[in-house]
């Protein structure tokens, strides 16, 4: 079983979720937790099985699907995928065990299933139309999710994600197809598989063109500074799991797409556009955090301040070094825990005052001092307070970009001060002075159920924050490998000094670059 | 006194009619059975029909593996042309027949379907339409396009309702003019070359270096507009979604499937000699055609309140993004087509079919027409499974992977990218974008908005009957698992395609 492990583990959760279509409602919620149960320990036994020491794929699969025309289901995880698979196996867990009362809770749960086939899928993926299937049919369940149990503009909020979602992917589609044709006339065969891309070597003309049709298909999805606008939509009016699944896992896909396609595909483009797209992020950065500032909802902040953070993860991604990489796929894992847990954290003020809005509240701190603790060391985690998890992601990115650009790296830097700010800001509003309404005096305290989500979130926060290593040194064995294959790859001579040679003397098969065309 | 002609029985290679007569025959003693005992029940009409359309099958399947072995067969004075491209729309044209005939089998009780001439007329047509498909005889073209088409009006037209009548005239009123134009067209290309068979006329043409480039012209015009008409190109739709509301939902359709591939098998018979010979004009109109079609008719739909108008509008769209292929003439292009139309037919009759059974026979006070977005609304909760059979069909129409039409896309898009046309695979993407706005909108309706006070579940399937719900199953088998057969029908297509010369 171990060797169709990723294969059982982007199917379980979808078998699962056409028998629960016959399981009684009152039961549904203790089936879906045990489903989800046995897929974080079947995630766990990957991690297990796991050798760390390999930079390159493992427990890969083959199955062809359309040979002749080159689509075949390959699976395979590396170290930066690991652990977002593992991160999405336990988000899907803890959403579902603190699935607060949910009318329809039998289709939501079904809903969650299905969608959580499509999130490991699509990180488990190694075959570009295969990503793709996955990478689209992910917009199914969210958009039931935000459309059904959402707020008051969900159907406005719930269409706009998706098509603004799918618009870009099909641009990228016509990349992928592009990307495919070019193989053909290199090699005289058809091929989706990412492995078999890597070794070819595109003139850079090519590649600055196929990357900015992979950049639209990405950066909507993460979403980058001009594409954000369907976030704050999709966030203030999805559901608290809608939301959580959402800043966890969804967005990091397109960080991980980033990662997986466009760095090592583009070498040389993504030198090129290394600088416009460090703007952007930094733009994000700051102009989400001084919008983040202004807003009076809870829940947006959050939101806002999630883009924000997914800002300092594409600078890392775009630093090109080994620090940077590694530090942006360790600060996915972060953000993944830390906004999903201020996204809980939300829902559960939500859910006892069916308000967001920060003037509702007011000395929180007297009537909920569990809640308000664990929402602290949130706070403090997502402003990066060394110790906390995002701190290491957050350090490690900028010292990576430093390499590039002081002076961007500096902005950056400033950027997160703001977010300190606005987060202290708000918590002080929600937490500290007296309490002013009266609906708030008799608040009850989280509840157990809320805690066994929250509290395994809070020992991950700071036991990663302290002791990173056993993520940190997967994740950074891979990194060197898709580094060393960009430096070996790269044509321009730019890009051979930003994109430094990790290990001396290792050569890397390659097809000839002249015939590509 | 004329010479006795002299030709032997075996030259004719009378074989290549098989498949033709075979639904002719049915149709003639469907018309025998009803002289001698009339008011038989439908279902016997039904089996007759399917009996024929099953025994047309292997005739195909017969001639299919002749012509994997020894080629293109030409028979009947070399009138009659086998190739690949006429197995593989006749397949598409009879498949999609037997999926269409069970559909008569309503709860409710129809006026056409209680006439045997209804079925008779039926068997006419598709006999028709593999006429029209095997041959490149200008002649023996337009005598299978009429056939087909004079018995479509007609069966429109047993409807029997107002809109039926008007959409019956209309078709028939535009279906002349196409008929005219077409004539007029061969007749410029027979004048300029003194032959109608399209081989021919590629060979003179070729062999004089289009001196004539303006009759050329001209003939290709007359052409496109007939063409046009037929497979309901931008701006020769208009009789489209008029047609498309007046006739039963199964009827529409079966209308947007089977005389469509039958006009793209001419079309691509005769215009792809023409583009690749460097009638640059052409490819430039082809090329607006395309885009203007999927781009106008795309934005049409989106403003439709009716979900049958809607379906129609699609249909044009991709009806437009079809012909694309045409334009490309790759290869690859052209297996695109079949691939693509194959599963089209699977998705778009499926959902056709979803409206045609929630058909009511007498629409309640306060609608103006039957397939309003308004009826479907919380479809979820009052009629679950329908619901969700109708959002696959939408997401497929949509081209979400991993549902049928999301392979055709993909093969579509990406014989434009290896063809060269790099700006239309982009538009093509973007168009599917855009589409996904108007299916979007029923998922919409069905699963996220409250039902309409007073509809209980059974009007979304007041009409299914067993062999409704068995059609509709099949559509959504196809739709869901398309993944498992693309391969063989991909590499079936391409090696006849390829040896057929396109």
């Amino acid at each position: 079983m171990i060797d169709h492990i990723l294969s059982v583990l982007i199917f379980f959760p979808a078998v699962a979720a056409v028998f629960g279509f016959i399981i009684h409602k009152d039961s549904m919620r203790a089936y879906g937790v045990a489903v989800s149960v046995i897929e974080f320990a079947l995630a766990l036994w990957l991690w297990f099985a796991f050798d760390s020491n390999v930079s390159g794929m493992q427990f890969m699969e083959l199955i062809p699907v359309v040979p002749s025309f080159g689509i075949n289901y390959i699976l395979g995880v590396d170290g930066i995928s690991l652990f977002i698979i593992i991160l999405a196996a336990f988000f899907t867990l803890i959403g579902i065990a603190s699935l607060t009362d949910t009318k329809n809770v039998k289709n939501m749960i079904i809903t969650l299933l299905f969608l959580q086939m499509t999130m490991v899928g699509v990180f488990a993926a190694l075959d570009a139309i295969i990503f793709y299937v996955f990478w689209e049919l992910s917009l199914v369940p969210m958009l039931y999710i935000i459309g059904a149990w959402g707020g008051p503009l969900r159907i406005y909020a719930s269409v706009k994600f998706f098509l603004y979602t799918f618009a870009g992917s099909l641009v990228m589609l016509v990349g992928m197809l592009f990307m495919a044709y070019f193989y053909y006339q290199a090699t005289g065969v058809w091929s989706f598989a990412i492995l078999d891309w890597y070794r070819l070597i595109l003139p850079e003309s090519f590649q600055l063109w196929l990357f900015a049709a992979f950049f639209i298909g990405f950066a909507i999805k993460v979403p980058m500074f001009p594409f954000h606008t369907w976030l704050p939509y999709a966030h203030g009016q999805a559901p608290t799991i809608g939301s959580v699944i959402l800043a966890a896992i969804l967005l990091k896909m397109g960080t991980y797409a980033f990662i997986r396609f466009s760095l090592p595909l583009f070498p040389d483009a993504s030198v090129f556009y290394m600088y416009p797209i460090a703007i952007l992020a930094i733009i994000m950065i700051i102009y989400t955090a001084m919008v983040a500032y202004a807003q009076e909802d809870v829940k947006q902040v959050v939101a806002y301040s999630s883009v924000s953070h997914m800002g300092v993860i594409i600078l890392g991604t775009f630093a090109l070094n080994v620090e940077g990489i590694s530090g942006s796929i360790f600060l996915m894992i972060a953000h993944g825990v830390v906004s999903g847990a201020l996204f809980l954290l939300v829902g559960v003020i939500y859910d006892r005052r069916h308000t967001k809005m920060m003037d509702q509240f007011g000395g929180l701190a007297h009537v909920m001092p569990r809640y308000a603790t664990i929402f602290g060391i949130m706070l403090m985690a997502s402003v990066g307070m060394p110790l906390t998890i995002n701190f290491v992601g957050e350090f490690l990115s900028l010292l990576g970009f430093y390499q590039q650009s002081h002076t961007l790296t500096l902005l950056a830097g400033v950027a997160i001060i703001v977010g300190a700010i606005y987060m202290l800001a708000a918590y002080k509003k929600m937490f500290f002075g007296e309490i002013t309404k009266d609906e708030n005096r008799n608040l009850k305290d989280v509840n157990k159920r809320e805690l066994l989500a929250l509290i395994p979130l809070s020992i991950i926060t700071i036991w990663l924050g302290v002791y990173p290593k056993p993520v940190l040194g997967p994740i950074n064995n891979s990194v060197e490998s898709i580094v060393q294959l960009m430096h070996d790859k790269a044509t321009s001579v730019e890009a051979k000094i930003r994109i430094p040679n990790v290990i001396e003397g290792i050569v890397i098969t390659r097809t000839p670059a002249g015939e590509a065309h | 006194m004329l010479a006795p002609v002299n030709v032997s029985l075996e030259s004719l290679n009378l074989m290549t009619l098989a498949p033709m007569l075979i639904p002719i025959v049915g149709a003639l003693l469907i018309l025998v059975i009803d002289l001698f005992k009339s008011n038989l029940d439908k279902t016997l009409y039904v089996g007759v029909s399917l009996l024929f359309l099953f025994m047309d099958f292997f005739a195909l399947y017969d001639a299919s593996t002749i012509f994997a072995q020894d080629g293109t067969m030409l028979g009947v004075f070399n009138v009659m042309l086998i190739d690949g491209l006429a197995l593989l729309s006749q397949f598409i044209i009879v498949i999609a027949s037997m999926l269409f005939i069970p559909l008569a089998l309503t709860h409710k009780r129809f006026h056409e379907f209680s006439y045997p001439e209804f079925f008779a007329l039926f068997l006419f047509m598709i006999g028709g339409f593999q006429f029209m498909v095997a041959s490149d005889n200008l002649i023996l073209i337009f005598v299978g396009l009429e056939t087909a088409s004079l018995a479509l009006y007609t069966m429109i037209a047993m409807h029997n309702r107002d809109k039926s009548f008007e959409a019956a005239v209309k078709y028939f009123t535009m279906g002349a003019l196409a008929a005219g134009f077409f004539s007029f067209g061969a007749m410029v290309f027979y004048a300029l070359t003194g032959s109608i068979e399209i081989n021919q006329i590629a060979a003179v043409l070729a062999g004089n270096g289009y001196a004539d480039i303006g009759y050329v012209l001209v003939g290709v015009v007359f052409m496109l507009a007939s063409f046009g008409f037929k497979l309901s190109i931008v701006p020769f739709h208009t009789w489209a979604p008029d047609v498309y509301e007046g006739s039963s939902a199964a009827m529409a359709g079966y209308m947007s499937i089977v005389p469509k591939i039958a006009a793209f098998v001419v079309a691509m018979r005769l215009f792809e000699f023409l583009i690749h010979s460097g009638v640059i004009w052409l490819e430039v109109v082809l090329y607006a055609f395309v885009v203007i079609t999927m781009t106008a008719a795309n934005l049409w739909a989106l403003v439709q309140t009716d979900v049958k108008r809607m379906l129609a509008y699609s249909s044009i769209s991709h009806a437009g993004f079809v012909m694309a292929a045409i334009l490309i003439g790759t290869t690859q292009a052209n297996s695109a087509l079949f691939l693509y139309w194959i599963l089209f037919s699977f998705t778009n009759l499926g959902s056709f079919s979803m409206l045609w059974i929630s058909r009511q026979k007498h629409l309640p006070d306060g609608q103006s027409s039957d397939h309003s977005y308004d009826k479907f609304a919380g479809m979820i909760k009052t009629s679950p499974m329908a619901a969700v059979v109708m959002a696959l069909f939408m997401l497929s129409l949509a081209g979400l992977p991993p549902f049928a039409l999301f392979w055709g896309k993909l093969y579509m898009i990406s014989s434009a990218v290896t063809g060269g046309y790099t700006v239309l695979a982009l538009i093509m993407a973007l168009n599917s974008a855009i589409a996904g706005y108007y299916y979007l909108k029923l998922i919409v309706y069905m699963f996220m908005k409250e039902p309409v006070v007073g509809v209980n579940g059974e009007v979304y399937v007041s009409n299914a009957t067993n062999a409704l719900k068995t059609i509709i199953g099949i559509a959504a088998v196809g739709t869901v698992f398309a993944i498992i057969a693309v391969n063989p029908l991909l590499e079936f297509i391409t090696a006849f395609v390829y040896n057929s010369g396109y």
